[in-house]
């Protein structure tokens, strides 16, 4: 009897310091619901009194084990590849030739510096042309939504335009753009290789780039736009605070694979003269007849795409996460 | 009567291809009233309630708003919308907002009300359907009952003249059901005029001034629900009845 009222005093004066920690909290608007942090999870544990019980143990045992023997079975096969296409190339016939002439470390060297300052012209060129890009693709996917006899022209123009730069190859354009528009002489507009390689960028890619807009655009449900045409909004309140928010979201992973295609693209501008990491290669095998500048030139460009396309990946993956968190409501 | 109509459909039909949906339906709503659509599934209740506020075009008939006939080809269709309210039988909510803004999007951008009136409003809106906690969730983040709740707030926000509710029961349990029913019983006793289809025949019953029959779009029965439900006139409305009740869903 005693035991148990001595027990009971220490309990209740421990508690004491927690109580008026507790209304504080409860008026907290985050706090209230879902105490954060590892105090409050173990003030949690505490009171529910929970242990992981044998099975779980076993059971995560267990899981850790596989996953030890996957990483391990990753690595030799891995390994063995690598080893096995190693062999290949080594053995194969023309190997010292080629050794020479592509992977010349010298040259390498040699040509670093140089496909690197020409690389920023093709960084340059990305930025530039890339937001140009999204801004006219955006402009002609809404363009081909409008609906309404006023608007016919418009979307007729806008879907010619699309069939017809979807249709015709870059390097056509580009060669169009650079020696036939300097060819006709035209006051005021500018024979410089560089913008007219741009220009020839911005005009294929605005179409791929519509078509990316167009498809987020109609994978919207429909039932979006009744909602919000139902609460009164017009045509265009609607495109712009329901529809065009949630479409362009959904295509970010695709804009981002468009952004690395171009990305390699803007070395097809080195046609018309302009001194980019690919021109910088090929200046230097010229002169040396040696091709590791242009290797060399090549993995920059995938070195600078990886970090991109793994980005979309990483979007996409958390997108689709989401979505299945939502559909389970 | 009908001066104080504030919906009057007259001789509506309408179609989808070769299938007639509605067929010659005929449906008064004074105003402060609630009229309950009932009838069985695919029976056209959606379809009406869609009609009315403009998202399907009818083949043929009229359908007034406040004596103004909405379907005339010149009526201005935002202006009608704005007049109305509508909570679809798949809340419709827009995920990439949050419940305040979900309910204040139209306030804002349709009736020029600026931000901070328009979140007092709303927060209060959501407040009276206990769901002031959850203002800045998105809406995939709520449960159904909740999700629906937000979808009621956000028709309401623009003090629509006229409000429709398509089956906003179905995807719920019966609790959540019963709080939905609460919030609707509440709107009438403040005097909103409100279109509704349900399954929960003792909620139509309950909070319904008059009772509508729906069956193959045509409407067999109408008249305030003691009647249709305690005198059917109609064999068809006995049959749908006893089925209704036999699944247990006319306890009133
Ligand atoms: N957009 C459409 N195109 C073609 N047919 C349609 C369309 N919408 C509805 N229907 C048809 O119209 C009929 C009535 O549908 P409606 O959605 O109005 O039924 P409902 O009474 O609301 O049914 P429920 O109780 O299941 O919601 C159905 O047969 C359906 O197949
Ligand atoms: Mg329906």
């Amino acid at each position: 009897m005693t035991g148990e009222a001595g027990a009971a005093g220490p309990v209740e004066v421990a508690k004491e310091p927690v109580g008026p920690e507790g209304p504080k909290r409860a008026k907290d608007p985050t706090g209230a619901t879902e105490p954060t942090g590892v105090e409050a999870f173990a003030t949690r544990a505490e009171q529910d009194g929970y242990r992981p019980s044998e099975r779980r143990l076993a059971h995560e045992a267990y899981r850790r084990s596989r996953a030890r023997r996957s990483a391990l079975i990753a690595t030799a096969s891995t390994v063995l590849t690598a080893v096995a296409l190693y062999l290949l190339v080594v053995n194969s016939p023309g190997w010292e030739v080629t050794r020479r002439t592509f992977f010349n470390l010298d040259y390498a060297r040699q040509a670093l510096p140089e496909v690197l300052r020409g690389l920023r012209l093709n960084l340059e060129l990305m930025l530039g042309c890339g937001v140009l890009i999204l801004v006219f693709g955006l402009l002609l996917a809404v363009l081909r939504t409008l609906r309404g006899p006023v608007f016919l022209p418009v979307r007729l123009l806008a879907t010619a335009y699309v069939d017809f730069f979807l249709g015709l190859p870059m390097i056509i354009c580009l060669l169009v753009m650079i020696t036939g528009v300097p060819a006709l002489r035209l006051t005021g507009v500018t024979t410089d290789p560089l913008l007219l390689g741009g220009a020839a960028l911005v005009l294929t890619y605005s179409a791929y780039v519509s078509e990316v807009f167009r498809s987020g655009i109609e994978s919207v449900h429909p039932s979006q736009r009744a909602a919000a045409r139902s609460l009164g909004l017009t045509n265009a309140q609607a495109m712009r605070y329901v529809v065009l928010p949630q479409a362009v979201r959904r295509v970010v992973p695709p804009l981002i694979n468009n952004l690395v295609s171009l990305q390699k693209d803007t070395g097809l501008v080195s046609i018309g003269g302009a001194i980019d990491a690919v021109y910088a290669a090929k200046i230097i095998a010229a002169h040396s007849f040696n091709f590791t500048p242009y290797l060399l030139a090549g993995l920059v460009f995938i070195v600078l795409t990886i970090p991109l396309t793994r980005f979309a990946d990483w979007l996409t993956g958390r997108m689709n996460r989401r979505q299945l968190q939502g559909g389970a409501v | 009567m009908s001066g104080t109509d504030v919906l009057r459909l007259e001789s509506v039909r309408k179609t989808f291809g070769s299938q007639v949906v509605l067929r010659d339906v005929d449906l008064a709503v004074p105003e402060h009233s609630v009229t309950a659509l009932i009838g069985a599934s695919g029976s056209g209740k959606s379809t009406l309630m869609r009609c009315v506020n403009l998202l399907e075009g009818i083949d043929d008939g009229a359908i007034f708003l406040d004596g103004s006939e909405i379907t005339d080809p010149r009526a201005d269709v935002d202006a009608v919308r704005r007049r109305i309210g509508v909570v679809f039988q798949s809340y419709n909510l827009f995920p990439h907002m949050t419940v305040l803004e979900n309910i204040t999007l139209a306030p804002r951008r349709v009736h020029g009300v600026g931000r901070a009136e328009a979140e007092a409003r709303a927060l209060e809106l959501l407040d009276r359907l206990g769901l002031a906690a959850k203002a800045k969730e998105y809406p995939d983040r709520l449960s159904g009952g909740q999700q629906q709740r937000v979808a009621i707030v956000r028709a309401l926000a623009t003090g629509p003249r006229l409000l429709l509710l398509d089956e906003i029961t179905a995807a719920l349990d019966p609790v959540l059901v019963g709080e939905v029913l609460m919030v609707v019983r509440d709107l009438k006793e403040q005097g909103m005029t409100m279109v509704l289809s349900t399954h929960e025949m003792g909620f139509a019953r309950e909070v319904a001034d008059r009772v509508c029959f729906l069956d193959g779009g045509v409407v067999l029965e109408q008249g305030p629900p003691e009647q249709v439900f305690g005198d059917p006139q109609e064999e068809r409305t006995r049959q749908f009845l006893s089925r209704v009740v036999a699944s247990g869903r006319l306890q009133g």
